[in-house]
């Protein structure tokens, strides 16, 4: 555990001198809900390694005292609406394109025991 | 016997209105065209045939009644990830092989409002990630110009249709240079707006700080009449702007003297194939002919656009492709054990390699441990690049450079590495950070291929974007080129 925690720490220090294992890509594409083939690790090792590496370069770029830009419209604020229901009932259509469902429902695998 | 396929979107727009020929007759001469060369090209998703020609015979009837739109009667087809109503909306992925719209977007309706008829929907790269077309889940779309090199990407279907004269115009969307690099690569007019001015309701999200919808076309004019019916506010997207829409059609006129043109150093620094550059400079000197005055500008922090560009754009994809969950839509795995399972599976066999490695890069950089080392940082970064971007606009109306590094290049020449791949939108992808409006005409030759122009403006300036274009398209004719197998 302090391990893992400690190449965490290390990885967070040293961003551009990093290859990614294949224990990394396999927790990455768990938190992500991907299943991979063991053939495709390697692969996403690779290409991951590499953007990872080739981002590392804003490391160097000084932001001290620059505010982060989430929005390309600097001043817009996100608008509200009234809270008045404008949706209409098309459940049905909707599930039209469901895989599975049945009175109404989507249905997935049993969640509880 | 009118030839279709060489006329522009506004000559056939007023070829209808003036009832030289009709819409059916038009929309079945394009429904031709683009069956003919769908197993040279592979520009096309689906073609919706039935559909089209029961617009066009309800166009005809709004023609013959007098009461038609701008685009009347005007055979369009739309990029695969706006959602049309009825019609397979696949976003070149496995994922959505079998979604059926329940809606229209935004700008599908607002082109149906116009009397645009909808022939079908163009390839792209899956989710819109990718510069050349390849990743599409129903095969690479192959460049007019010659079917061995890519036409670019995301929008490659849209601007090979286009470059093909299979249809007049396309709406595309542009989220990194996604309408103005195949636009380059395929000799074709891409625009894309400044963020926030065509809804994004109903168009499959990738990145929604970056995503636009634009247009590719033959012409600027052409571009002028499509986003003048596409643009304005909605109500369904919470980050369109509230503002007025200018007749873009009538500002074409507006003349150039006195424009003051920045020419960006970073641009034609190291990468930029000397071809290329060349094209690019012979066409600053048709706009210093025209009056306009250049200067060079600086804009320091835009190498780091692409560094930028492959942190937020990850991120905020891996979290738009959470809700493909094999639940409520899209594929779902044969007999999952349990619902992480279900998930797992279904996500792991409906998206193709790319779509994998960018939500894997999102969800790597929004990790525990990692948001401020990447995903702040690269916002941040993002900062410099607008404030360059402002200053710069301080001392002149636009900015003009090339689209791409390079022309087209051959299928499978840059697959092999992602980065490779990245590079070529190093020209494209500041104007989307800092949600500009940006257009790519066409400029001249490098080896029998296309090259682009890019223009940029300030911030809603589309109007003079436009305008300069379309006086650039006024004494020049490679916009009018047609590829020999297509002419």
């Amino acid at each position: 555990m302090i391990l893992r925690w400690f190449s965490h720490f290390a990885t967070h220090v040293h961003l551009t001198t990093m290859a990614l294992t294949r224990e990394q890509i396999a927790s990455i594409a768990g938190l992500a809900r991907l299943e991979l083939t063991p053939e495709e690790i390697p692969v996403y090792q690779d290409g991951l390694s590499r953007i990872i590496d080739f981002v590392g370069a804003l490391d160097r770029c000084e932001t001290a005292n620059v505010v982060p830009m989430a929005h390309p419209l600097a001043g817009l604020s996100q608008r509200l609406r009234p809270d008045v229901v404008t949706e209409q009932d098309r459940h049905e259509q909707y599930q039209s394109n469901a895989p599975q469902v049945a009175a109404g429902l989507y249905l997935v695998p049993k969640v509880i025991e | 016997m009118v030839a279709f396929h060489t006329s522009t979107l506004t000559q056939l727009a007023a070829g209808l209105r003036q009832r030289k020929f009709s819409s059916v007759e038009l929309t079945g001469a394009c429904l031709a065209r683009i069956e003919a060369h769908q197993g040279a090209l592979n520009a096309f998703i689906s073609v919706t045939r039935e559909q089209a020609l029961k617009e066009a015979a309800s166009a005809d009837r709004a023609l013959a009644a007098g009461t038609g739109g701008a685009l009347t009667g005007v055979p369009i087809a739309h990029k695969d990830l706006f959602c049309t109503q009825g019609v397979r909306t696949s976003c070149g992925s496995r994922m959505l092989d079998n979604f059926i719209s329940p809606y229209d977007a935004t700008v599908v309706a607002r082109l149906r409002q116009a009397g645009a008829v909808m022939v079908g929907k163009t390839n792209m790269d899956e989710f819109a990630m990718g510069s050349s077309n390849e990743t599409s889940y129903y095969g690479p779309v192959r460049n007019p110009w010659d079917p061995s090199l890519v036409p670019g990407g995301s929008s490659g279907g849209s601007a090979a249709a286009v470059a093909a004269r299979l249809v007049a115009g396309a709406t595309a969307t542009d989220t990194g240079g996604s309408i103005r690099q195949p636009a380059a690569l395929c000799g074709v007019t891409g625009m894309k707006p400044t963020y926030g001015r065509v809804s994004r309701y109903g168009m499959v999200a990738f990145a929604s700080s970056l995503d636009q919808a634009g247009t590719l076309t033959a012409s600027a004019a052409d571009a002028a009449l499509m986003l003048r019916e596409m643009a304005g506010f909605d109500a369904n997207d919470s980050t369109s702007v509230d503002r007025q829409v200018p007749d873009y059609v009538a500002a074409l006129g507006e003349p150039l003297g006195g424009l003051k043109i920045g020419l960006l150093r970073e641009f034609f620094e190291k990468g930029l194939d000397a071809d290329n550059e060349r094209r690019v400079r012979e066409a600053l000197r048709v706009y210093e002919g025209l009056g306009a005055k250049l200067t060079e500008v600086s804009l320091p922090h835009l190498p780091l656009s692409v560094p930028v560009y492959y942190v937020v754009a990850p991120a905020e994809c891996s979290s738009n492709l959470s809700r493909f969950d094999g639940v409520r839509f899209g594929h779902r795995c044969e007999n999952p054990r349990d619902l992480n399972d279900l998930y797992r599976r279904s996500r792991g066999e409906g998206f193709g390699a790319e779509v994998k490695r960018r939500i894997m890069t999102g969800t790597y950089v929004l990790s525990a441990g990692y948001y401020d080392a990447y995903y702040l940082k690269a916002q941040r970064v993002r900062s410099l690049i607008n404030a360059d971007f402002n200053r710069a606009f301080q001392s002149v109306d636009v900015l003009i450079g090339p689209t791409t590094p390079t022309p087209a290049f051959a299928l499978g020449a840059k697959t092999s590495d992602p980065i490779t791949m990245y590079l070529n939108d190093i020209y494209t992808i500041g104007a989307n950070l800092a949600g500009l409006p940006a257009i790519s005409v066409p400029c001249g030759f490098v080896r029998d291929l296309p090259v682009g122009l890019q223009i940029v403006g300030p911030h809603f300036s589309e109007a003079r974007v436009l305008s300069v274009a379309h006086a650039f398209q006024q004494v020049t004719d490679w916009h009018s080129r047609i590829p020999g197998s297509y002419a």
